[in-house]
């Protein structure tokens, strides 16, 4: 073999990117095919960070289930949990509190709120702009943070839902706090959309990159923000109704070309839908208890049978399936998660692109490793 | 999922189909597909009837079980006909099954769940990949093959995706039994403890 280049057969290199790499969100890798810059093949390799959480939440309680769907994807710990509740609740037909329906939409709502501007952050991180983007969104991240903290004693392993209800009430003076940080949060967005949106080096590094047709998304699985980037009007929070969801007004956001630029701006577009969600739920949310009290928590032993229970996470649809054969142990516990399957497409979108866009693209995904490895 | 059922039979007349009731309140009911016709179910199900959005992928491990079953016998008693019940243990075999939950963003409606059972756990295992059909089928018909050991024929690359490749088992079988030390390997110890060993029995 030789390795002088000649005008025959031009010469490509193999690049391993990751799994140490700043970029890759985690410990994740991609082999990666090199002819110049440009990509000829990318395999991404997973399993770095995989524990088998489905193995391990079947050889536990329904209920010691709950604290491990916080470290799925660390990022939004409180959308997991309800996942994984209205997973359980449609398998043994349990109601859930009407005060908790409220609780459960104002905390997911802040959720995606978090996650969206830590977007915005790693995104700008990944281009190059390292740290100020990241520092200013991280800023709105931990008041938000706070608030988590306040209500469930932690930041991020939140285990707050249970099934009927949540696990304790809102504390004194937590929906003003709320209120003020939301009614606050408008203001940020214009502030980071007015510093990025027109940047030049943005648009350059953005628009146009890996589009994705709408057909191509649906049959790759794409779900969340990158679907409707791509055009395809599917929000579960309007498709399945779930929760109390039919009694907001919200829009649901679309992109055109669904690249780079897109999905981007969709999480902006997103946030401020979420801003208006959680102004209509703060307004009219009841007193009531917080759990269903018929729901049992501990010994809890459902009838036998199946569901599969998804949400709109903020990374896509994150479902659960669960099997009961009526022990007090799941008999089968899967995660649909949104991180592995959207990066189904990754080697599609990336092949013909420069090296440089890789990461943009992984980016512009949004991932997160402990969701992806399992 | 009724209506889904009779689309299939009407189109589909020698496909094996059949619905898998779900007694829990959540009452999703789910098809059981023959093995062969898996296939032309699924282009059937995105083509026709519009299932364009396959969601999860899921194996599910069921080893050998023992059914109790209880069966009414009427047998004569002292010239009087009596209905007596016994209690009838019955056999199972083991099976793997690939679970498939599908919607359709176009109708926005679902889910269907597609059910393909193998013919058992160990040498019997392949079933048809449906990754040609819905691409997001991919990685998670890996996974399965992974953790639970299932062959997707047809499937463009089926590797391990989670373990690593040297791994030998599948560790989302119910009968698996993690090793004591995961990164045991022999050392030069060894043998010099299997010499010794050797030597003490000679004496």
């Amino acid at each position: 073999m030789s390795f002088l280049p000649s005008l025959e057969s031009p010469q490509t290199i193999d690049v391993s990117l990751g799994p140490q790499h700043p970029s890759t969100h985690g410990v994740f890798r991609m082999n990666v095919t090199l002819d110049g810059e440009t990509v000829t093949r990318l395999q991404p390799v997973f399993g770095y960070l995989h524990r088998n959480h489905e193995k391990i939440a079947e050889g536990n309680s329904w209920l010691a289930a709950m604290p491990y769907t916080d470290r799925l994807d660390y990022i939004c710990p409180l959308t997991n949990n309800w996942a994984y509740a209205l997973a359980v609740e449609k398998l043994a037909g349990i109601e859930v509190a009407e005060r908790a329906e409220f609780i459960r939409v104002i905390t997911a709502e802040l959720t995606r709120l978090q996650n969206h501007v830590a977007f915005l952050g790693f995104v700008l991180g990944d281009m190059g702009a390292w740290g100020t983007a990241l520092m200013y969104a991280f800023r709105e991240r931990e008041k938000i943070l706070d608030l988590f903290e306040s209500l469930t004693g932690a930041r991020m392993m939140c285990n707050y839902m249970r099934f009927g209800g949540c696990r304790c009430d809102l504390p004194p003076g937590w929906l003003d706090t709320t209120r003020k940080l939301v009614d606050g949060f408008p203001k940020f967005l214009d502030e980071m959309e007015a510093l990025l949106t027109g940047n030049e080096i943005l648009l350059a590094r953005l628009q146009g990159v890996a589009p994705m047709t709408a057909d191509r998304a649906i049959n790759g699985g794409m779900s969340g923000p990158v679907l409707r980037a791509a055009g395809v009007d599917y929000d579960i929070r309007k498709v399945d109704n779930y929760g109390i969801y039919n009694r907001f007004k919200f829009r649901v956001p679309r992109g055109t070309v669904g690249d780079c630029y897109d999905r981007f701006m969709i999480r902006v577009l997103e946030a401020r839908e979420s801003v208006g969600i959680l102004k209509q739920a703060i307004a009219v949310i009841p007193e009531g208890p917080v759990v269903n009290p018929k729901a049992k928590q501990r010994g809890f032993r459902p009838p036998a049978g199946e569901a599969y229970g998804r949400i709109e996470g903020p990374k896509g649809e994150l479902g659960f399936y669960v099997i009961a054969d009526g022990s007090d142990k799941p008999y089968r516990f899967r995660i649909r998660p949104p991180s592995l399957i959207n990066l189904t497409l990754l080697e599609e979108l990336c092949v013909g692109t420069k090296i440089a866009d890789v990461m943009v693209i992984l980016g512009s995904i949004d991932i997160v490793l402990g969701e992806v490895d399992r | 999922m009724n209506d889904v059922l009779e689309a299939i039979r009407t189109a589909l007349p020698q496909a094996i189909v059949e619905l898998v009731n779900n007694p829990g309140p959540s009452a999703q009911h789910s098809l059981l597909v023959g093995r062969k016709d898996a296939r032309a179910v699924a282009e059937f199900l995105r083509d026709s009837l519009g299932f364009d959005f396959c969601s999860n992928v899921s194996g599910v491990d069921w080893p050998p079980r023992k059914v109790k079953e209880t069966v009414l016998n009427t047998e004569m008693v002292d010239g009087v006909e009596k209905e007596i019940k016994t209690t009838v243990e019955r056999d199972v075999p083991g099976y793997l099954e690939a679970v498939y939950h599908l919607y359709s963003i176009r109708n926005k409606t679902g889910p269907v769940t597609l059910r393909v059972r193998t013919g058992d756990r160990d040498a019997d295992v392949s079933v048809h990949s449906l990754t040609p059909v819905w691409k997001s089928a991919d990685f998670q018909e890996r996974e399965a093959f992974d953790l639970f050991g299932i062959r997707f024929d047809g499937h463009p690359d089926l590797r391990r995706i989670l373990m690593w490749e040297e791994f030998a088992d599948h560790p989302m079988r119910k009968d698996y039994m993690a090793p004591d030390d995961f990164e045991y390997e022999p050392t030069p110890h060894d043998k010099i403890l299997a010499k010794v060993k050797a030597r003490t029995e000679a004496a």
